[in-house]
């Protein structure tokens, strides 16, 4: 299955539900009130936020008016070259040697993340080294080890309850010294108001930034698409900790929209560079802003 | 105002425009109910839930109900919290015990949603309770599942049942052969994470429903979760027709107001809620505490509560006469002090309140406070004719007075002088028609 193909299945039921929500909206509508209120529930349903939906209406309505747009369906692609704005950045291509660390709380799907960033970059051609720093949750190594088989590619791990930042030395340490393209750093899962958690990750941070400066360091927050406007706060907390470069948006296969992602890209100007829409192995996508939005719609 | 600030700073920032407005006319009630709908929004509440509860709210706030006993804005936070607390279901809940053992507890939710520790956090509460209780490991499809739970199972000291990577109706036939062998009275299934949508997952768990008949089937839902929990906690209900939700991850930052969509939706007990990562981090569902979580303003409830148990209908009542025929006495007085100091610390008090913790040092309630304790200390060293009748009070009195209470004269004089004003601020008031207690201002 090709890429695209993969990305309009996963999608699928999210753009059920969000696309058909707006295509009524949009059929045969004036815009009024009314419909300006439909779509306000609509962008709200979706977990965008109270204010990031106010921005994107106000914005819409202004065009309209600018561009004396009075037909539904102009006002459709108006509407989504938006959301496209709202949520498109430039990222930087990768260079190697790379180093990823993926942060998050509890259950967003860091691990199974990992293992497929693994796959990701071995079929760019790139080796890989796994680091189980995830020391703290009941078999999140061995679930690693699991990935890392699959992905064929090596890990680094340690004992359970053993100190996280040294399964990272480690780990680069080893990526150093058989010349690995890509060091991958699997975190345990904390919320984001736990000091002293997020003062570990912050010394893992430190320890990447202290052994491996010559290395691409990228730092990546997971977070589940099902969840609401306490992704702000998550955010806000991780990137405090150690400078956020991007989001894996996770489990777009449900129902759930992601729409928090809009109100992050107001609030922090944090872009989501993949997407998840399954388990398996292959089902992690670098994000396309258009492309996403033209699903959805 | 940033999606960032808590529900608690929105909502004291939209009652402080209602303070000391007296009367709640119908247009304050709608406008105050727009913001409500905005910050429940962003506790993240379903949208058809807060229309919902919005319409209720206005109602109630709207009608002869409000403007009894506390101040308006008070009363709008009352109002909206026992609305609040009455969608969540009454009290807590606990788990069904079969009549015969052993007691089936099927776990059911979405990736993610914390099911396998939960399982271990159940595992130690029953075993507390004299139960003895197993877990069984039917989460075959996540790479090393079956290993975290017997690693959680191990923390809790109780034993996991496990088949490998088969048949989930094989794991749990077999579980309760076991089961029979080894005396346990309990077993909690866990089961892997699934999405709603998926047929084929959604088709396997309703199978070991209707096989096994479980005494209990709990869905497991992140207290973060966002607009989307109304979906899943339909399906999974439509499907399982479960007996409970557990929430997990409370122990976040989140407001969850997934909590009060989903009992508005599956009008299902909220049973337990996950408070921590260790295995005793486990409580049982306080729907009232959830409900000053949600509005972030347990500390404003809190003064609610304090001020409703100190002064009672009746003293109000008294109150109310005594202002009216101007009877209003030295005793009374001091009563009030009494009151007061029986709501708790002054300083705390006053923290406690929205808008007004800002503008007072802590310094300026110090003094209060000690204010509080002179006046006292003055009063009881008058004579009961005295208090009853300030009048008597001349310079010979006063310096007994200011002998009895280790004040001094001037003292004396400043809390008579304070005392006649508000005699006079109360005979405005009762004055002005039955605004009665309401507005009534303490002047210390």
């Amino acid at each position: 299955m090709g890429f695209f193909e993969k990305l309009i299945q996963g999608l699928k039921r999210t753009k059920e539900a969000f696309s058909k929500k707006l295509y009524q909206l949009f059929k045969g509508r004036e815009l009024n009130d009314e419909f300006y209120e439909e779509l306000e529930n609509t962008l709200i349903t979706s977990d965008l936020g109270v204010e990031a939906t106010e921005q994107i209406i106000e914005e819409f309505k202004d065009e309209c008016f600018k561009q004396k747009i009075r037909k539904p369906e102009d006002a459709k692609d108006l509407l989504k070259s938006i959301m496209v704005d709202a949520i498109n950045y430039d990222i930087d291509e990768y260079s190697y040697p790379l180093v990823i660390l993926v942060a998050g709380v509890n259950g967003v799907g860091k691990t199974t993340a990992l293992g497929k960033l693994a796959k990701f970059f071995r079929n760019k051609g790139k080796s890989v080294v796994l680091a189980a720093a995830d020391t703290f949750r009941a078999a999140a190594s061995e679930q690693l080890e699991v990935w890392a088989d699959r992905a064929k590619v090596r890990i680094i791990k340690h004992e359970e309850g053993s100190d996280p930042a040294a399964v990272v030395f480690d780990a680069i340490k080893s990526a150093k010294a058989k010349g690995t393209d890509v060091v991958l750093i699997d975190t345990a899962g904390r919320l984001q108001n736990k000091k002293n958690l997020m003062n570990e990750l912050g010394k893992i941070n430190k320890v990447v930034e202290r052994e491996y400066p010559e290395a691409d360091y990228r730092t990546y927050i997971v977070i589940d698409a099902t969840t609401g406007q306490n992704a702000l706060s998550q955010v806000e907390a991780f990137d405090e900790i150690i400078d956020m470069d991007g989001i894996i948006l996770n489990k777009l296969d449900g129902t759930a929209k992601g729409g928090v992602v809009f109100a992050i890209s107001v609030e922090k100007e944090l872009p989501v560079c993949f997407i998840g829409v399954g388990e398996g192995i292959d089902d992690l996508l670098e994000f396309d802003a258009k492309f996403f939005i033209d699903e959805l719609f | 105002m940033g999606a960032f600030s808590g529900l608690s700073e929105r909502l004291s920032h939209i009652f402080s425009k209602m303070k000391n407005k007296g009367k709640l006319t119908e247009l304050e009630v709608k406008q105050a109910m727009r913001e409500v709908r905005i910050a429940l929004l962003e506790a993240d509440v379903n949208l058809s839930v807060v229309k919902q509860f919005v319409n209720n709210v206005s109602e109630k706030a709207v009608g002869d109900e409000i403007l009894k006993g506390l101040n308006p804005s008070q009363q709008v936070i009352k109002v909206v919290n026992e609305e609040l607390i009455n969608i969540m279901g009454g009290s807590h809940s606990k788990i069904n015990i079969a009549d015969k053992p052993p007691t089936i507890i099927l776990m059911c939710g979405l990736q993610g949603s914390g099911k396998t520790t939960m399982c271990g956090k159940l595992a130690v509460m029953l075993r507390k309770q004299g139960k003895n209780p197993m877990l069984v490991a039917c989460d075959i499809y996540r790479p090393a599942a079956i290993k975290q739970l017997q690693v959680v199972g191990k923390n809790a000291n109780v034993p996991v049942f496990e088949m490998g990577q088969v048949n989930p109706q094989k794991i749990v036939k077999g579980a309760l052969k076991q089961a029979e062998h080894n005396n346990n009275d309990v077993l909690i299934v866990d089961t892997a994470g699934r999405l709603h949508i998926d047929e084929e997952l959604m088709d396997e768990i309703s199978g070991l429903k209707k096989s096994f008949n479980p005494h209990e089937i709990l869905l497991v839902v992140d207290s973060m979760t966002g607009q989307d929990a109304v979906n899943v906690a339909s399906k999974f209900n439509e499907v399982m027709d479960v007996t409970g939700v557990v929430l997990t991850k409370l122990d976040g930052d989140t407001r969850g107001g997934a909590a009060l969509s989903i009992r508005a939706v599956t009008g299902k007990p909220i049973k337990f809620c996950g408070i921590g990562e260790k295995l005793s981090d486990i409580e049982i569902f306080y729907p009232d505490r959830m409900a000053s979580r949600i509005l972030g303003m347990g500390d404003v409830l809190t003064l609610i509560e304090k001020a409703q148990s100190a002064f009672s209908e009746e003293e109000a009542l008294e109150m109310q006469k005594k202002m009216r025929s101007n009877s209003f006495t030295l005793e009374d007085y001091l009563a009030q002090m009494e009151k007061m100091k029986s709501m708790g610390d002054m300083s705390q008090m006053i923290s406690m309140i929205p808008g007004l913790a800002g503008k007072l040092g802590g310094k300026n309630v110090d003094i209060d406070e000690a204010k509080i304790a002179r006046s006292k200390a003055i009063i009881q060293s008058m004579t009961i004719k005295e208090r009853r009748n300030p009048e008597l009070i001349k310079s010979s009195q006063k310096k007994r007075i200011a002998m009895g209470s280790g004040t001094s004269v001037q003292d004396i004089n400043a809390l008579l002088k304070q005392f006649t004003q508000t005699q006079e601020m109360m005979q405005k008031m009762s004055n002005m028609g039955k605004r009665g207690m309401r507005g009534m201002k303490f002047p210390f």
